[in-house]
């Protein structure tokens, strides 16, 4: 990680990579109607990092899974690249999918047990059309995959992903990625089941896959000095809504919003003192 | 120094696995705190952190079992007592426990003050419910909680007052030492605020006497204890204050694990992580030189077959590496 | 995989269980060898033949013999000749003529007969007593004479002349070797109303039934799978129209379900393959049920979004990202239903709904030509007993194994 990227960068006139318009997803109906999602625009560029703040029930994670294409949004409409996402038909998900990949929260069950390390790198292969490629290519693509992530493409073939360490499996889901190269990487709390030490590197191979491959990140976290920390834009999510969003250094240091405030000063620091005092017990 | 209240003395327990194989999960830990004063426990997951919570409380159940080294409370050993006097006479009234999904453990059917009957009277049978209602009203009261509470069933609370519930029942009885695992891991940041005021209260007002806390988030540690040990693969690596942890860390794993720490707060964004590559060892076999040794930049061929000792330095502080001081300080200033 | 093995073996319900089974599989395949033929052969004339060994008494008397003088021969065969009702019978005379039988012990025949002599005077007409009572015990007091007087058995043949003639006499103390005798046969579990074999018709029975739990076991947990992976894993209307089948069957007894079907196909229709599946067809719909909600648990996870992510079809996701997951449980499941499908056909056959009766045995079928003919009634144990003792015991060791895994895969009920 160079020095260079942490300088905040300006992703104003950068081409737009995925933004979208109203987007609203809704749960039931009636009484039990609930508005996961409410009408939020959102505009992420070519190369940015942004990561989307928001504690627990916020509708990040249904926001995300409509990113992905994973399930459909109730409103609004969402841009790949400038021009309207179609994802009505099983292949025009596909070719969707080629543009924008995944990192879930829980390396354990982001692994399908019954698969070897090879496999699944494998299929990253052959998903970029590598289908026809020789043997030794193969391998070699596999090597420098799990080489970027500091993995020996050696010890790991004819192993099972459960064999690995949570911070392992995460790192090989990273290779995963190296290998599919897609525009936009959407990480879903990644580091969140992982240890400090693990995190940190972690953390570190997604910079350098934004810095290498040029990709967009989407970071999804609870944690809000992690996305300070990591990204170029911080988008505060509240209850369906963004509530602030803009330049990391600004939002964090400088929030407007009354739930931003609040969120940054609830949380533990370790140079400014932690105020309990207008903590009410009382409160629900 | 003030009065010893809880005394840990090289304690060792195990765990025996399906396969009858053992694994060391705490392998010879000694520390004290006194009255009146907190201590952290830090360390990654699988360090053995929670396990040395079970064990002080002296109620073991397969597959954790007893070794060795003693537990004293307030002058009295609870080591080798078996389950149901350590229930009986030392839960509740010597030790509170408090796990991180302690909210769950509430019957959905009863009201809070049950949980409260049923507490008070595992020590004193005959004490009547008037007597207790009041007593819970009034705790209730001292600690800022609504006394209506008392009369809900847990699925009427919210995550955050739930928690605060549950250790607001634990803690009915005062008891000496109060052990939080992890109390406010499962919550969101306000919450967590809340449950952390209400353990400072807790201290403060004097109805525990001493409280070991054990969380993975540093920058919490550093608010709300006196002083934090960092655990490794079943060791205790590095013990100091609170400010001395956090600023001036010794031990390469202790340096690492602060140097990873991330606040929302200026000039966080520029300083660069360490990242620890690797993973702990197998507690099935440890290993016989630091525990560390593999994963260390500063490793020497010593460290990995010289036993490592604990080494006192600046007067409470103590620490696990076979470097001295000055070397690591110098060594960490590159 | 091998340590999921290694896991299911150290379970000790498992392995009962799977002993068990292979045990009653192994008498399956092996008994056959040793006593071939026609398990439904009728080899007696007579229904229910107790359970013994039988010797040819036309092959005996030919048979060399052997003289032994045994001390206990002549009161080992009063003994066997002196039927309960006999004692009772001499019991109550000893009564009637005020004999002292405080410490009469009527198993011990001895004492009963030196008794008798004692007592019994044929002139005496004890008060009340009717004649053919009386007449009845000169009978028993003739027979008994016999019994102790050790006359020879003469066997005659007529000769030119139509005459008898003297050819074998058969003493008391005549001894044939059982080896001797050309015809013996031993019939350990006796014979059923029809005169056949009852331990070979087990056996035979025990085979079908199991194939008829297992033919029932596959239809009923390849359509249950399928339906339960279909609505769990597309969701949406499928999943409402498939639960709505599911509900219709689960809210129809089965059994009243499977009778009528069973009912409207008729005898002739009736094989075993045939009952099996209709077995099969009616107790699928809590597999379905239960795979449907495992299904829906799994679809969600993270692996199964990646597998999709990667473009991988329907098909692919569910073969290979969802069926190997719930691979143990439908094991569990299967077990279960061939267990469920032998106790199925059993109550079917019971019913007189089951296969036709001339084709194979079925272990109901046995139980229900049993019950026909009275056994439970006249005493005929041997004809349902063992039967009984069978299904126990099959469905016994398959919930047993079931258990045992059911521990090994449940982490929760782990020790």
């Amino acid at each position: 990680m160079s020095e260079e990227a942490r300088v905040q960068k300006d992703f104003t006139n950068a081409p737009l990579c995925l933004s979208g318009k109203g987007v609203t997803k809704i749960f039931g109906f009636g009484n039990r109607r609930t508005v996961a999602v409410d009408h939020v625009d959102f505009e992420f560029h070519e190369g940015e990092f942004v990561s989307i703040v928001g504690e627990s029930g916020s509708g990040k994670t249904t926001l995300s899974k409509m990113l992905l294409g994973l399930s459909n949004a109730t409103e609004g409409e969402i841009f790949f690249q400038g021009k309207p996402r179609d994802i009505s038909s099983g292949k025009k998900k596909r070719e969707y999918w080629k543009g924008i990949q995944a990192i879930f929260q829980d390396p354990f069950s982001s692994f399908n047990t019954f698969q070897k390390i090879d496999t699944v790198l494998l299929d990253c292969i052959h998903m970029r059309g590598g289908k026809n490629l020789s043997k030794q290519e193969k391998f070699d693509m596999m090597t420098e995959a799990c080489h970027f992530v500091n993995l020996e493409f050696r010890e790991l073939t004819n192993k099972y992903p459960f064999e690995l360490s949570g911070g392992q499996m995460q790192r090989l889901m990273i290779a995963r990625i190296f290998l599919l190269k897609p525009k936009i990487l959407l990480a879903d709390e990644p580091t969140s089941m992982v240890d400090a030490c693990s995190r940190a590197t972690i953390l570190d191979m997604l910079l350098n896959l934004r810095d290498e491959i040029g990709m967009t990140i989407i970071f999804i976290t609870h944690d809000i000095g992690l996305a300070y920390y990591i990204s170029d834009t911080v988008y505060i999510m509240e209850h369906g809504k963004f509530v602030e969003y803009g330049k990391a250094d600004e939002v964090i240091l400088n929030p407007k919003a009354a739930y931003t405030k609040r969120l940054i000063s609830d949380v533990p620091k370790i140079h400014e003192e932690w105020d309990l005092s207008t903590v009410d017990l009382k409160a629900e | 120094m003030g009065k010893a209240m809880l005394e840990v003395k090289n304690l060792k327990t195990k765990y025996v696995t399906r396969f009858h194989e053992d694994v060391y999960a705490v392998d010879g830990v000694s520390f004290v705190i006194e009255e009146g004063k907190s201590l952290g426990i830090a360390g990654e997951s699988g360090c053995g952190k929670s396990t040395l919570a079970l064990s002080m409380m002296g109620y073991y159940f397969p597959p954790l079992h007893y070794m060795s080294g003693d537990i004293i409370i307030d002058g009295k050993n609870i080591s080798g007592m078996d389950p149901d006097t350590v229930r009986k006479t030392i839960l509740g009234t010597e030790i509170a426990y408090i796990p991180q999904a302690a909210m769950n453990a509430l019957n959905p059917t009863q009201r809070i003050i049950r949980f409260i009957e049923d507490v008070v009277r595992a020590h004193d049978p005959k004490k009547d419910k008037k007597e207790i209602r009041d007593m819970a009203e009034a705790r209730f009261a001292e600690l800022g909680l609504p006394p209506e509470a008392l009369m809900k069933h847990a699925v009427e609370l919210s995550g955050g007052m739930k928690q605060r519930t549950v250790i607001a029942v634990s803690t009915i009885l005062n008891p000496k030492v109060l052990i939080a695992d992890e109390p406010s891991s499962a919550l969101d940041v306000t919450s967590q605020k809340m449950v952390i005021k209400m353990m400072r209260e807790l201290m403060e007002k004097g109805y525990i006497k001493s409280m070991l806390f054990i969380t993975h988030e540093l920058p919490l540690l550093y608010n709300v204890t006196d002083d934090i040990m960092v655990m490794y693969a079943g060791q205790i690596v590095e013990k100091g204050t609170a400010q001395q942890m956090v600023f001036d860390p010794v031990h390469p794993y202790s340096h690492g694990l602060m140097k990873s720490i991330l606040v929302p707060e200026e000039g966080t964004r520029g300083h660069k992580l360490t990242a620890i590559p690797g993973a702990p060892p197998n507690l099935k076999r440890p290993p016989d030189g630091c525990r560390f040794a593999e994963r260390c930049k500063y490793a020497t061929a010593d460290c990995r077959y010289t036993s490592i000792p604990e080494k006192a330095f600046e007067g409470d502080r103590m620490y696990r590496c076979l470097k001295g001081v000055e070397e690591l300080k110098e060594v960490y200033g590159e | 995989m091998k340590n999921t093995l290694r896991q299911v073996f150290h379970s000790s319900k498992f392995v009962g269980g799977f002993t068990i089974f292979v045990l009653i599989l192994l008498t399956m395949i092996i008994y056959p060898l040793f006593n071939p033929g026609n398990p439904l052969q009728q080899i007696g004339v007579g229904t229910f033949a107790k359970p013994g060994t039988y010797v040819n008494l036309y092959d005996a008397t030919k048979a060399p013999t052997e003289t032994f003088r045994l001390e206990d021969a002549a009161e080992k065969r009063m003994a066997n000749s002196l039927s309960e009702e006999d004692k009772v019978a001499m019991v109550e005379w000893f009564t009637a003529v005020e004999a002292d039988i405080s410490d009469l012990d009527t198993s011990d025949t001895d004492k009963m007969l030196e008794m008798w002599e004692q007592y019994y005077d044929p002139t005496v007409k004890p008060k009340g007593m009717i004649r053919a009572k009386i007449n009845y015990y000169k009978r028993l007091d003739n027979a008994l004479k016999e019994l102790g007087s050790g006359d020879t058995v003469i066997i005659a043949d007529k000769d030119e002349t139509g005459a008898l003639v003297e050819t074998k006499k058969i003493l008391d103390t005549d001894y044939v070797n059982t080896n001797a005798v050309a015809n013996v046969k031993s019939l350990p579990l006796g014979t059923d109303n029809f005169g056949r074999d009852v331990l070979k018709e087990l056996v035979s029975a025990t085979g079908t039934s199991i194939r008829i739990g297992l033919i029932a076991g596959i239809v009923a947990t390849l359509i249950g799978l399928t339906l339960g992976l279909l609505a769990g894993y597309v969701g949406g209307f499928l999943d409402d129209f498939i639960m709505f089948i599911t509900n219709i069957f689960t809210v129809i007894p089965g059994f009243v379900l499977l009778i009528l079907i069973s009912y409207s196909l008729g005898q002739e229709q009736r094989g075993a393959a045939v009952v099996a599946t209709v077995i099969g067809f009616t107790s699928w719909t809590w597999t379905c049920r239960s795979v449907r909600s495992q299904v829906i648990s799994l679809r969600n996870r993270d692996h199964v979004n990646l597998s999709k992510l990667s473009g991988h079809s329907l098909f692919r996701i569910v073969l290979t990202d969802i069926l190997p997951y719930i691979a143990s449980y439908v094991v569990m499941a299967f077990i279960l239903q061939v267990s469920s499908g032998i106790l199925s056909e059993a109550q079917l056959s019971l019913l007189g709904l089951g296969p036709k009766t001339t084709e194979v045995p079925t272990l109901g079928l046995m139980m229900n030509w049993a019950m026909l003919y009275s056994a439970h009634t006249n005493g005929s144990w041997w004809a349902y007993f063992p039967v009984i003792l069978t299904i126990t015991l099959i469905s016994f060791s398959l919930n047993l194994m079931n258990t045992g895994l059911d521990q090994v895969f449940n982490p929760t009920l782990r020790d």
